[in-house]
């Protein structure tokens, strides 16, 4: 796949089909690669890579990249592929300026997957079929794939690129991985039990905005939380209510546009699973609207910005907690 | 120097948490975090903390003062709280180091009196490393992992820990405590030698070529995917800046300071608008301010302590590693 990916970027760029290149860029270990936009063949042979570890969602780059003068090629995983389709329902990507390329997917790796094996000072992996050999300053030790998948991957929707130019690999199906079941384990809890859960975790949280810098529904071009002028600009939060209102906020304002593609919980350098906030907005809306989801495709309603007389009048007030 | 059994370490805080309270590196929520000790909380099994020992002298969000209105009546309080004599234990070298270049900013004329304050107060008992990262470059900036400073330097070998005071502060403190006499056994220092960054070179972008580096073509690559976050700053033990805002409480304001950071698009924001008016500008602040303006106001010394923080939580890999590595190359 690695080869693949990168003759495809070179041969992009030498064709002159595309001006630039987004893709991943090598960094000192195998891990940090950082999203790079190429300009030439020869740097993409140089610094490109394609592994396991690209986990970085390149769509919102493209609201930016999209504006430029000419052409710009993207590399795509299937869950990136929502986001991309979304942000075009967005009108925030201009398509023509776009050469979308979809990578099949197997499931990303994620060092902190690793991490979480209680692996330390990891210098090198080395994959062979199903298992992964990981090098330490304290030795190898090898350890199922599987054990090594990024968080979002082992609730993957679907494997399914949702909109590109070209596919380089089949193209997936979705799955049918138990995406609900954490958000249900939390509506059983009593409503002290699950505050007690949200305020340990939204506690821990240092305003660095990374989740929300990151996510590709939040893309409006000041939020309020940085506007001077909103009356609610919030640089740190001062209190449990303060910390709290910045995430609920943010879920509701990307409630029906969240695609569920999980890069906030992976950005997050407190791992707060802000992923479970999400998917109980989706579950939610599900519920009352009828199945969605955000970037599947171009033409279905967003529930949020659609209105019938049927539509549910749900409260928290009326039915006491909320939607069960 | 003094030694205490391992296995009793939980006596340990006691003893120190009844006459002053003790802050230690502990798991909140799954997370390494410095909190103050209650009987019971263990010591992190992870190196470093993510938020660094800063937070202790330097808070997140503190209040600076209030102003209280009464119809014509403004009243002027002072909410700085009296700061009680404290112990923090478990800081790390590159921590400790951190508070050398938090001192020079705050502690400088006119000195900063709530930093002192709490400066003042605390004792810091430092813990010797014995397990790097892979991203530890501490070594690399002159400092010694296994011969950390503050007040007391500790060092975990075997079943014992073993403590040595290094300022009067810390002898008053040691001398207060039941411990035995012990000298520690020399320590494996290999691992150190295999550190992958263990041969940075942070010193050499010195200030004669000041305009150099500030004009390297290299900023608009490196920046390019920055996403503006602020995770590096915020989790960086040397960053410093803060931002001062007044809070309308209906019947008078309450001023506060908070960190703020220059990935931010306020950050310095003027009456004429900005200077830092894209991501290129403010990406280049922070690596310019670490590399290249603190050493030359500080006789060379480099504004960071090689923790590795900036290299595990930025979100998109970028960091000053990269950056130093990234500018060297061209050798302008
Ligand atoms: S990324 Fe995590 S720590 Fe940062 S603002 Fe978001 S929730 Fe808070
Ligand atoms: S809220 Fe999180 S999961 Fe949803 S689109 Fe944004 S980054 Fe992705
Ligand atoms: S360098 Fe990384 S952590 Fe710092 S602001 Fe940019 S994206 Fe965020
Ligand atoms: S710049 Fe990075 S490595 Fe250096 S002190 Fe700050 S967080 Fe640590
Ligand atoms: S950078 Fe050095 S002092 Fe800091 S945690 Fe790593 S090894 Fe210890």
């Amino acid at each position: 796949m690695q080869e693949r990916v990168i003759e495809k970027a070179a041969q992009l760029l030498e064709s002159g089909a595309c001006a630039r290149v987004l893709g991943w860029k090598t960094g000192e270990f195998f891990y940090d690669v950082t999203p790079a936009v190429f300009t030439s063949a020869q740097q993409v042979r140089q610094e490109m890579v394609f592994s396991p570890f690209c986990g970085a969602n390149l769509s919102k780059y493209l609201i930016a990249e999209s504006r430029k003068e000419g052409k710009v090629g993207v590399f795509l995983k299937p869950c990136d592929s929502f986001s991309f389709v979304q942000l075009q329902k967005e009108h925030r990507i201009l398509r023509e300026n776009v050469y979308a390329v979809g990578v099949q997917c197997q499931g990303m790796s994620d060092i902190e997957a690793l991490k979480a094996l209680g692996l330390r000072g990891i210098t090198a992996v080395q994959a062979e079929e199903d298992r992964l050999t990981v090098s330490t300053l304290y030795g190898e030790k090898t350890v199922a794939l599987e054990e090594a998948l990024s968080l979002r991957c082992r609730s993957c929707k679907s494997r399914a690129l949702h909109d590109c130019d070209e596919l380089i690999g089949d193209q997936g199906r979705d799955l049918d991985t138990d995406r609900f079941g954490e958000v249900a384990r939390l509506e059983a809890m009593s409503p002290e039990e699950r505050f007690a859960f949200w305020r340990s975790q939204l506690s821990k949280c240092i305003r660095c905005n990374a989740c929300r810098n990151v996510c590709p529904a939040c893309s409006c071009e000041k939020c309020v939380f940085d506007d001077p002028n909103s009356g609610v600009q919030n640089k740190a939060a001062a209190d449990p209510f303060e910390e709290d209102l910045f995430h609920i906020i943010r879920a509701f304002h990307v409630a029906g546009r969240c695609t569920d593609c999980g890069e906030c919980t992976r950005v997050c350098p407190q791992h707060i699973p802000l992923h479970l906030l999400n998917r109980k907005l989706i579950k939610d809306m599900n519920a009352l609207y009828g199945p969605y989801q955000a970037g599947s495709d171009f033409d279905s309603k967003p529930p949020m910005l659609t209105f019938t007389q049927e539509d549910p009048e749900a409260s928290i007030i009326t039915e006491g907690r909320g939607i069960q | 120097m003094k030694k205490w059994e391992l296995s009793r370490l939980q006596e340990l805080f006691e003893a120190i948490a009844a006459q002053e309270p003790l802050y230690i590196p502990t798991d909140v929520s799954g997370q390494p975090t410095f909190a103050l000790w209650q009987p019971g909380m263990a010591l992190t099994r992870e190196l470093n903390t993510v938020r660094s020992a800063k937070d202790l002298f330097f808070p997140q969000v503190e209040e600076l003062v209030k102003f209280k209105v009464e119809g014509k009546k403004i009243q002027v309080l002072d909410p700085q709280v009296q700061i009680r004599d404290q112990v923090v234990f478990g800081v790390r070298a590159c921590d400790a180091r951190s508070f050398d270049i938090l001192d020079s900013v705050f502690l400088a004329e006119p000195a900063d009196t709530y930093y002192r304050d709490r400066r003042a107060h605390t004792t810091v008992m430092t813990l010797a490393c014995t397990h790097p990262e892979e991203s530890c470059f501490c070594t690399s900036l002159g400092i010694d992992p296994q011969a950390p400073g503050g007040d007391v330097s500790c060092w975990i070998e075997g079943e014992a820990l073993y403590l040595n005071a290094n300022t009067p502060k810390g002898q008053a403190l040691l001398s207060r405590l039941p411990l035995d006499e012990g000298e520690k056994p020399e320590a494996d220092r290999s691992v150190f030698d295999r550190l992958p960054l263990k041969d940075l070179d942070l010193t050499r972008f010195g200030e004669k070529k000041l305009l150099d580096w500030f004009h390297s073509p290299k900023w608009g690559e490196l920046s390019q995917s920055c996403l503006g976050c602020g995770t590096c700053t915020f989790v960086c033990p040397t960053c410093q800046c803060y931002d001062i805002r007044d809070f309308d409480t209906g019947h008078g304001v309450q001023r506060f300071r908070c960190w703020d950071s220059c990935m931010y698009s306020d950050f310095t924001m003027m009456a004429h608008g900005t200077n830092r008016p894209t991501q290129l500008e403010r990406f280049r602040q922070r690596f310019m301010h670490k590399l290249v303006y603190y050493p030359a106001d500080h006789g060379g010394q480099v504004g960071c302590v090689g923790c590795g923080r900036c290299l595990r939580k930025c979100p998109i890999s970028m960091n000053i590693v990269k950056v130093a590595r990234a500018l060297g190359e061209e050798e302008v």
